[in-house]
């Protein structure tokens, strides 16, 4: 048995003797990239893994309800605004990011040019763009929460599973003011209105008319006319409870790298104002690193951007 | 690191990249409000046929941004081959992901419906004449239970 292993190690040896002109023997970078910028770029795949994980839930969540929230209808809100404008706000916090995401790039092309006034001029815009965009989630998220008693167990948005009529309090028709009544279609959207808890009323679109009007209903009781419960007065359902905690987590999640992200953009451009990396001569590779885990975030919005608010 | 380029040619890519990722983001909107009957009423084909047209093209616009981004605004275009493939080939795995946790969904729906029809099943009582199951000949009385 020694006798076997000995020569085993022998054999080893020559083996690698024959081949030390193909091994890495320290000095030289592994795919010539730099220690800290491979792992950024390690971290950042796995980050990806992290991020697929939460959408692929939300697809497959979304796959097994009968309905879904429509998200025109959920993420209509704009600031000073009152009318209802489907993702125009959102498209804005966008801008933001790709702008942001410009300016990090021209960030580690000055770094290169170890012009250290550009870095610290370019970052600054970077964090500027992140902070924005912060203050833009904070501003959907409170729309939500405050004003549409959204949170992660409850969902007020739903949709009309099959055509009927909105009822008042009293068990009888609904009427628009022209006397004709007030029915609803198949898919069409609905914000239940809750006050101390308790479901009050319903907002939903004026589907006859053109343009984003707001109808507020009181009453919670719906009649079917077609469908699996035609016939039947029945409440109003809130919508799929997971929407609620799918949103909050996954673009909480996002928002946490937002901001993480500007805590260290803020670091380093104070350390290359500093003259940090000016003194290390290697073309401020840590505005470039800070740079791959930037354009991440943006990478990542593209589809959370698609998820939650396209499909 | 791009060293090949100069420094012009870098800011040139950098506003062209400006530009056509707006440009996408806009052409993105605009079909969305649009599919979704938002700009024109009475128009709109986010059902049926066009709703696979509208969530492919949707699809295709973000998957290339994400590429135009890795590869241009991370600089993944100018790395060598190796790290590259390191990185983005075990993205590949997501596709498997993508298709085993979507079908998985449609069953849970598929299953959720059967649930709710066995929970609003009536069953009639059976009388006590007529017991459930089959007995084997010969099992006597005694072994009935």
């Amino acid at each position: 048995m020694a006798e076997t292993s000995v020569t085993h190690a022998h054999e080893m040896h020559e083996h690698d003797h024959s081949e030390e002109a193909q091994l890495w023997e320290g000095g030289k970078e592994p795919f010539r990239a730099s220690y800290g910028k491979l792992m950024m770029w390690y971290f950042l795949l796995s980050d990806a893994f992290t991020f697929a994980g939460f959408l692929i839930a939300y697809g497959a969540l979304r796959f097994s309800m009968p309905t879904w929230p429509e998200p025109d209808f959920v993420f209509g809100s704009l600031p000073f605004v009152q009318a209802h404008w489907p993702l125009i706000f959102v498209t804005f916090m966008t801008f933001v990011l790709i702008f942001s995401s410009v300016t990090m790039v021209r960030a580690v092309q000055e770094g290169h040019r170890e012009n250290q006034k550009g870095v610290v001029f370019w970052m600054l815009l970077t964090i500027l763009g992140g902070a924005t965009f912060l203050g833009s989630q904070a501003y959907e998220w409170t729309t939500l929460i405050v004003k549409e008693n959204m949170s992660l167990s409850q969902n007020p948005f739903g949709r009309h599973i099959a055509d009927g009529v909105y009822l008042n309090e009293n068990g009888s028709e609904a009427k628009k003011p022209d006397g004709s009544p007030l029915e609803f279609h198949k898919g069409e959207s609905y914000l239940m209105h809750i006050h101390d808890g308790h479901p009050t009323g319903l907002v939903f679109h004026d589907a006859s008319q053109p343009g984003e009007k707001m109808i507020q209903h009181e009453g919670t009781k719906i009649k079917y006319t077609t469908g699996a419960y035609a016939g039947q007065v029945r409440e109003a359902e809130m919508g799929p409870k997971a929407f609620g905690a799918l949103f909050f987590f996954i673009t909480g999640f996002h928002g946490f790298h937002v901001f993480s992200g500007v805590l260290f953009l803020t670091i380093i451009m104070i350390n290359a104002a500093g003259g940090v990396y000016a003194a290390r001569r290697n073309g401020y590779e840590m505005v470039e690193k800070i740079g791959l885990y930037w354009h991440f975030v943006d990478l990542v919005w593209v589809f959370v951007f698609l998820v939650f608010y396209l499909l | 690191m791009a060293g090949h380029q100069t420094y012009e040619e870098q800011k040139a890519l950098v506003f062209y990249g400006l530009k056509l990722l707006g440009a996408i983001t806009i052409v993105e909107v605009v079909v969305a409000l649009l599919a979704k009957g938002h700009l024109i009423h009475g128009i709109k084909f986010s059902e049926g046929f066009g709703h696979y047209l509208y969530m492919l093209l949707m699809i295709g616009f973000s998957l290339y941004k994400a590429y135009f981004i890795i590869f241009f605004f991370m600089h993944m275009a100018y790395e060598v081959r190796g790290l590259a493939m390191s990185v983005l080939l075990p993205t590949g795995l997501l596709v498997w992901a993508i298709i085993a946790f979507f079908q998985e969904g449609s069953s849970w729906g598929a299953r959720r419906e059967l649930i709710k029809e066995k929970n609003e099943e009536i069953i009639k009582p059976v009388p006590a004449s007529q017991p459930q199951g089959y007995w084997l000949p010969g099992i006597t009385e005694r072994n009935k239970g």
